[in-house]
């Protein structure tokens, strides 16, 4: 078969598009947004007529996603490792409710937050709900567990969390495609009342999802994607998850592993094969990118057991993501690293791109606060979270999403004045709209700014849910027509933007202003695309 | 043959460009290949770089150890220092004299120069100047690439297919200007050898 060059999440993108899959859900976040913008422009996917738009927020995605499995399809949701904390309810029931096609959740975890608030490991979310785990080690895995996903999830009846983290949803590598597999046929469950999680038959459903966990495990020995691999010297057992397993041969690329190592890539791990490695070596390595989950079981509370290393007792950092030489150096292995990095070097973190409309919007902004003094100023996840840093240093929060708008209310509720909330159109259908109905609820006197580029920026410009809509959704939510305030967030707007920021945070009530201008990056990708669609004709 | 590459850059620079066109040309020839990139937030103006790995046996990590390196191919020259506890000693830098300078008190460039001159092995090129000579600035990466061509263990015909296969869908010129700037860069670094 065909041999491809695919980064991590199109490998899994290709892999569900050959096992059938009918639709794809999701909310773009880094690392895992590759997977839907694959789908998208597949042309295979776009004969076979599979479903992929983006979803206003990971719930609504997974629980579409739920849906088509309930009608007997095979579903797939993406979401980064914050986004599962959103879609969190939808997820944990699921695994109640259980499958019926073969449904998927990527979960993409950001070890090191190259581009996140936090380095959470979904793992526990999936032991949390009691949902099997398949974590690939390089992107031919990534191919073929999503394939198997897909049938173990519609064997065993259950959601199947795929987790990978940013190493492996960035990283291209050669991967094998398999023979297309045809779409289910619409199947109902042939219990109708499998969804339907009433206390009664919830409590039967639970049950039946503990008793299931044998078989799972069953599944993760017999799959063939956990492995033990024995060895001569005995006085240590590694234990590698996922990538990790990569960064350990990485060390071993020219001599034989010395120790036995256990290779785990499904999940509920098989007791017996962690009791054999236990066993058979006198002490453990644990190597986990992510948390020390894997670590903290076998060590358990009290540590009464052999001597288990990783990062509970040092030999791996806390946290971070792995490499080759924090493996290298758990275990005792040489290191040569090159010169340091010269004095004059100088860092050069992201910025807001040249002729940015958030540049405009917050520079009016700092000038209007000037007046009432720093640390006012709430915001939330996107480009302009930028804004905190030098030079603009307008903003004063950004912890989940939509959380600018219910901060500012809280902090009016204190007596904080003014209150003001800076929110991205899609972060604000995200989950911002509900926040703004608490605020016209409460008439809470705080001043919201949707900036409103038009897309989702920070991603790579994907279609905004919020799109053509923003007013008449504050319209409808309660917000005044005439604290309704839409402005140009250009330079030579800049004296008449001031006026209008100053007025609507002299009033006491909710008032939203939106900053509108699209973003520099899609509006030039567009220019770029009408230039080369003339070089074409002419 | 096993070569460990890091691209560097700044975000929007094109060095995904320079790794599409070495990672199409690897595969022509049968390579096994690893290429870590970076996506997200870096991408707004941040520092960029890419973990390239070609290699005959099979390649482990996405990532490539510090200290490892033997080539660091980069469009800007600040950029090219921060890889350098990645270089292996006897490593090479392949960097453009450049600057792209979107932050106050961005160093000397010739402070920058200097370090990059006390290693045993650099090229360093004016590849924007090169690049206008060839029809565009924007093909300025492409000269940088052609500086790396002896280098990569690589046919020199694998990376011009590489660069037709890459621009074909912008036309005969785009790839005609590609070419002649990965020739300048290739030429240059023939004639200071």
């Amino acid at each position: 078969m065909q041999q491809l060059l695919l980064l991590g999440d199109e490998a899994i993108a290709q892999g569900a598009i050959d096992a059938g899959l009918s639709g794809v859900y999701g909310y773009p976040g880094t690392p895992s947004t590759e997977i839907m913008e694959y789908i998208q422009a597949s042309n295979d996917a776009k004969s076979m007529k599979i479903r992929s738009l983006w979803s206003a927020n990971e719930k609504t995605a997974m629980e579409s996603a739920l849906g088509m499995s309930y009608a007997g399809k095979r579903a797939l949701v993406s979401m980064k490792h914050v986004g599962l904390n959103v879609a969190a309810d939808a997820f944990i029931n699921s695994a109640i409710t259980g499958a019926n096609g073969g449904l998927i959740v990527v979960a993409a975890d950001d070890p090191s937050m190259h581009s996140s608030q936090n380095e959470q490991d979904s793992r526990f979310y999936a032991k949390f709900a009691f949902i099997p785990i398949l974590e690939p080690t390089n992107q031919q895995e990534a191919y073929d567990m999503t394939r198997y996903g897909f049938d173990l999830s519609e064997k065993m009846r259950i959601p199947v969390m795929l987790r990978i983290t940013t190493r492996l949803a960035h990283s291209r590598s050669g991967v094998t495609r398999r023979e297309i597999k045809p779409q289910n046929e619409i199947c109902l469950p042939s219990n109708l009342r499998q969804f339907v999680l009433l206390p009664a038959i919830a409590r039967v459903q639970y049950r039946e999802l503990l008793a299931k966990q044998n078989d799972l495990e069953t599944a993760a020995k017999e799959s063939g994607f956990n492995a033990f691999i024995p060895a001569t010297d005995n006085k240590l057992g590694i234990i590698s998850c996922g990538l990790a397993f990569n960064y350990l041969m990485e060390n071993f690329s020219e001599s034989p592993l010395p120790y036995p190592l256990l290779k785990i890539g499904q999940y509920p791990i098989p007791i017996d094969m962690v009791k054999e490695i236990y066993e058979a070596c006198d002490s453990i390595l644990v190597l986990e990118d992510g948390y020390p989950i894997i670590e903290e079981l076998l060590k358990g509370m009290l540590n009464n057991g052999k001597t288990i290393h990783g990062r509970l007792d040092g030999t791996i950092p806390r946290d971070g993501e792995l490499t080759p030489n924090i493996v290298a150096q758990a275990l005792g292995i040489e290191i040569h690293v090159g010169q340091p990095v010269p004095a004059i070097l100088k860092n050069r973190p992201p910025r807001l791109c040249d002729g940015c409309s958030h540049n405009d919007a917050f520079l009016a902004l700092n000038e209007v606060m000037l007046t009432y003094g720093k640390g006012r100023v709430f915001s939330d996840i996107g480009c302009y979270t930028l804004s905190a840093l030098e030079p603009l240093e307008s903003i004063n929060s950004c912890v989940d999403m939509g959380a600018s708008i219910t901060m500012a209310i809280g902090a009016a509720d204190a007596g904080l004045v003014p209150a003001v909330a800076a929110i991205g159109d899609s972060t604000f259908t995200h989950s911002g709209m509900t926040g703004l109905l608490d605020a016209v609820n409460n008439n809470s006197p705080i001043t919201i700014l949707i900036l409103d580029n038009s897309t989702t920026g920070m991603t790579g410009g994907q279609t905004s849910s919020a799109h053509g809509k923003v007013e008449d959704i504050c319209r409808g939510i309660g917000v005044p027509e005439e604290h309704l305030r839409v402005i140009n967030p250009l330079r030579k707007y800049h004296n008449e933007n001031i006026r209008i920021i100053q007025e609507e945070l002299a009033y006491k009530g909710v008032s939203v202003i939106i900053p509108r201008r699209e973003c520099i990056q899609t509006l030039n990708r567009k220019m770029r695309q009408k230039v080369d669609i003339k070089g074409l004709k002419s | 043959m096993k070569k460990n590459i890091i691209l560097a850059g700044v975000g929007g620079q094109g060095i995904l460009s320079i790794a599409a066109c070495i990672g199409l040309a690897a595969i022509e020839e049968g390579l096994f290949l690893k290429q870590a990139e970076v996506h997200g937030m870096s991408q707004r103006g941040g520092a960029v770089q890419s973990h390239l790995r070609l290699s005959s046996n099979e390649i482990a990590s996405d990532l490539i150890p510090e200290g490892k390196v033997d080539i660091i191919i980069s469009v800007e020259p600040m950029e090219s220092l921060r890889y350098l506890p990645m270089l292996k000693p006897e490593g090479m830098i392949i960097t453009s004299i450049n600057p792209f300078i979107n932050f106050h008190n961005y160093p000397d460039l010739e402070d920058i120069l200097h370090e990059i001159w006390k290693l045993p092995h650099y090229f360093t090129l004016d590849a924007d100047s090169m690049a206008k000579d060839c029809g565009s600035i924007k093909a300025a990466n492409m000269v940088i690439l052609g500086a790396a061509v002896p280098f990569l263990g690589l046919k020199p015909e694998s990376i011009e297919n590489a660069i037709r296969t890459l621009f074909k869908n912008k036309g005969e010129e785009m790839i005609e200007l590609n070419l002649k700037a990965k020739n300048a860069g290739l030429k240059y670094v023939t004639e200071h050898k």
